[in-house]
C-alpha cells in the first residue's frame, strides 16, 4: 500500500529474503516477536499502518472475507481486527469433496484476532472500515485537539 | 549484469510478492486459488505461454497522499507466480474469476484425461 516504506531489496538479496522466511515458518518461534502484540511473519492477517498528520490508517491485507463475518473493534487504545474465514471448497454440495485432492494449501483458514495499539492521540470515536480488493482499510481520525494549531498573536 | 542495470530504477524497487495459494484437484479439472489481497480485480494479469501459466498483479497505489510508514509487514509490490501445466490440462479453457482479493482458477482436464465409465455388457 505505500511505496518508500522500507526497501525490501529484490534480486540476490531478495532470495535471501525469501529463505529467510521459509525457513522462519519451517521451525517456527525461532524469530523473536519484536514487540508485546507482534506475530511471527506469514500471520493473517499482514498489517501495514500508515499516519497523516489527521488520521491513522492500518490496512490489514485479508482477502476472500465475508463482511459479515468481519469485526473491528476499537477498545481503550486497542484496536481489533477479528474475523473468520472459511475453507473453501471446489463444490460447496460436498458430494465431489470425497474425490479432491489438495495439492497446495497455503491459504489460511478459521478464525483470526490482530490487536493494533493506537497512539494516544487518536480519537476511537471516529474510526471508518471499507473493506475492497481483499483489503480492510481502518482510519482511525486523530482527536482535534492534538493537532498542530496557529495561535494568533493580539 | 547490463541488463541488470538498464532495468528502470522504479522496476527494480517494486518488490515480488510471491501470492498464496490453494491447488485442489477434482474429477473434471484442477481448482487454483490465489491470495492477492490489493489488486484490483481489472489488475489481474494471466499470461499462458506454453504450459506455463504466470499469475501477476500489482497492487493499487496509497490511496492516501502524504502518508508516512509506521509499520509495514507487506511491501508496496507485484505479486507473481507461474505455474507448469501437465498434458492432460486443457489450458485453452480456463477460467478465471476474482473476487475480494482472490483470485480463482478452473483448468479443466481434457476429455481423454477426464475418468470413464465404462459398461460391462453382457457378452
Amino acid at each position: 500500500m505505500y511505496e518508500s516504506l522500507l526497501t525490501y531489496p529484490s534480486g540476490l538479496f531478495g532470495d535471501f529474503e525469501r529463505l529467510r522466511r521459509d525457513m522462519d515458518s519451517s521451525f517456527g518461534g525461532l524469530g523473536l516477536p519484536t514487540s508485546i502484540r507482534a506475530v511471527a511473519r506469514g500471520a493473517y492477517p499482514a498489517i501495514n499502518i500508515g499516519g497523516t498528520p489527521k488520521a491513522i490508517e492500518v490496512f490489514a491485507f485479508a482477502p476472500g472475507l465475508d463482511r459479515d463475518k468481519l469485526e473491528v473493534s476499537v477498545d481503550k487504545g486497542l484496536l481489533t481486527i477479528a474475523g473468520e474465514r472459511a475453507a473453501q471448497r471446489v463444490d460447496e454440495g460436498g458430494k465431489r469433496e470425497a474425490q479432491e485432492h489438495r495439492y497446495a494449501n497455503e491459504r489460511f483458514s478459521g478464525r483470526f484476532k490482530r490487536v493494533v495499539s493506537l497512539p494516544e492521540d487518536a480519537d476511537p470515536t471516529k474510526v471508518e472500515a471499507r473493506y475492497a480488493d481483499g483489503v480492510v482499510r481502518i482510519t482511525v481520525q486523530r482527536r482535534a485537539d492534538t493537532l498542530p494549531q496557529r495561535i494568533q498573536i493580539q | 549484469m547490463n541488463e541488470l542495470q538498464n532495468t528502470p530504477r522504479r522496476e527494480a524497487e517494486l518488490a515480488t510478492l510471491q501470492p498464496l495459494v490453494d491447488v485442489i484437484e477434482d474429477a473434471s479439472g484442477l481448482t487454483l486459488l490465489v491470495d492477492m489481497p490489493g489488486v484490483a480485480k481489472d489488475a489481474i494479469e494471466l499470461k499462458l505461454e506454453g504450459n506455463t501459466l504466470s499469475i501477476s498483479g500489482d497492487m493499487a497505489a496509497s490511496p492516501v497522499d502524504g502518508m508516512q510508514a509506521i509499520y509495514a509487514e507487506v511491501p508496496m509490490g507485484r505479486y507473481r507466480r507461474a505455474f507448469t501445466l501437465s498434458r492432460e490440462l486443457d489450458a485453452t479453457r480456463v477460467e478465471a474469476s476474482g473476487k475480494d482479493g482472490v483470485l480463482r482458477l478452473r483448468i479443466p482436464k481434457t476429455q481423454q484425461a477426464q475418468p470413464r465409465r465404462i459398461e460391462v455388457r453382457n457378452a
